[in-house]
């Protein structure tokens, strides 16, 4: 318990001393035009602007997760997937976004969660088009599944994260579930001497 | 035929119906000041106006069409945010901007403060005698551009483009109907104080600056 709260204290230290940061009201609306922009691009095809949602924040958690290993004091390889879920909700989400994702729902072997979002800054002043379709369909947040998928990957883990649900939608949660695949081997680049 | 009335008022709730969630996590149950003060890492901006940018990049042509794409996203938030900013001023001073410098005053002042923390560096009246609709808003060094590096063969490109759009926006809401255009004016010689200097050139419609002249004289 002890070395828990240490550790809490410690992102809270990261997020106010070391992060740059803006108002939350840009970085809310920017991705908010962003999204109506894929919708508008798209045709309202919701399932390819959740695709497109997750290819860039896969292209964003290649880059983030640098960032990361440099802001945050985390030095050592997570040893298993539940650590891993412990520093991507209580260190990942609180330096980036200020928030602290719950972890629950694992799997007994280990390699399925979710979390659990009290807040979601993202869907501030959001409400969905009311065509019928989008609350079905349209996954608003999906960037963050690419992001975590992209910045796990370059840790060596494969996973998969989706949404299962979201105050968006009408859920009374909002919800994304996070399975490990696999482990990637370290590989060596070819015709590397 | 008798089962197409029952039919016909199920389609119609589904036409107006929006789901909400129980515990009131809507926008219409939350304040609307809730996340004035309320802050992000520049990082998580910096992420997305470039996953932004590098999506608008493979849609368009050229230098200058991914700029009017760029201002067109900023357009709505410009258009939100002045019935937004507003609404949190004390009710004295809520009145909308009536003339042309009280809606410039309120681009440098207010929602340059909200947006990025501080004011912009200056406000200028073009000194052209031709161009009296024009009107030039100094950034020094604007947020949005902090992790951009433009490369040499585009160096017309100004991604503040969408700040540009953002400007436009409010004063197209305010009635003050302008293009606004972002352009790179930082030297770019070794010690120069302001590399990413940008000016924010806007351009109100003539009949703006007809209806201002009237209003000056009664």
């Amino acid at each position: 318990m002890a070395s828990s709260k240490a550790s809490r204290l410690g992102e809270e230290y990261v997020w106010r001393t070391r992060m740059d940061k803006v108002n939350a009201e840009l970085v809310v609306l920017t991705y908010g035009a962003m999204v109506a922009q894929l919708c508008k691009d798209f045709d309202s095809d919701y399932v390819k602007v959740n695709q497109q949602l997750d290819k860039m924040g896969y292209n964003i958690g290649l880059r983030l997760i640098e960032d990361y290993l440099a802001k945050s004091n985390t030095f050592k390889r997570c040893s298993n997937f539940r650590e891993t879920a412990e520093m991507i909700a209580k260190v990942g989400f609180k330096i980036f976004l200020n928030i602290t994702p719950t972890i629950t729902n694992w799997t007994s072997d280990g390699k399925q969660f979710s979390l659990v979002f009290d807040e979601n800054p993202f869907a501030d002043f959001v409400e969905l088009p009311d065509d019928g379709r989008a609350q079905d369909e349209l996954w608003y947040s999906n960037i963050l599944c690419g992001v975590l998928r992209g910045a796990l990957e370059m840790v060596q883990m494969q996973v998969e994260a989706k949404f299962v649900s979201d105050v968006l939608r009408g859920n009374d949660t909002t919800e994304m579930r996070i399975s490990l695949i696999r482990y990637i081997d370290d590989e060596l680049p070819p015709e590397d001497d | 035929m008798a089962h197409l009335g029952p039919g016909k008022t199920a389609s119609s709730k589904e036409q107006t119906g929006l789901r909400y969630p129980s515990n009131g996590k809507t926008i219409y149950h939350r304040p609307l000041n809730r996340t004035k003060t309320a802050e992000l890492s520049q990082s998580s901006f910096a992420y997305l106006f470039s996953e932004m940018v590098t999506y608008a990049q493979r849609r368009v042509t050229g230098i200058q069409e991914l700029e009017k794409r760029l201002n067109v996203q900023g357009h709505p938030i410009g258009l939100k945010l002045l019935d937004l900013l507003l609404m949190r001023e004390p009710p004295r001073t809520q009145t909308r901007p009536l003339t042309i410098i009280a809606l410039l005053h309120f681009i440098k002042i207010n929602l340059w403060t909200h947006l990025f923390g501080r004011q912009a560096d200056r406000l200028e009246k073009s000194s052209n005698p031709d161009t009296p609709d024009e009107y030039m808003i100094v950034d020094n060094e604007p947020v949005v551009n902090a992790y951009i590096s433009v490369p040499r063969e585009m160096s017309q490109l100004n991604c503040a483009a969408f700040v540009a759009g953002i400007i436009e926006g409010v004063c197209d809401g305010a009635m003050f109907p302008a293009r606004v255009t972002a352009h790179s004016v930082g030297g770019k010689e070794e010690g120069e104080m302001w590399p990413g200097k940008t000016v924010f050139l806007v351009k109100f419609q003539p009949e703006i600056l007809e209806r201002e002249a009237l209003l000056g004289k009664s």
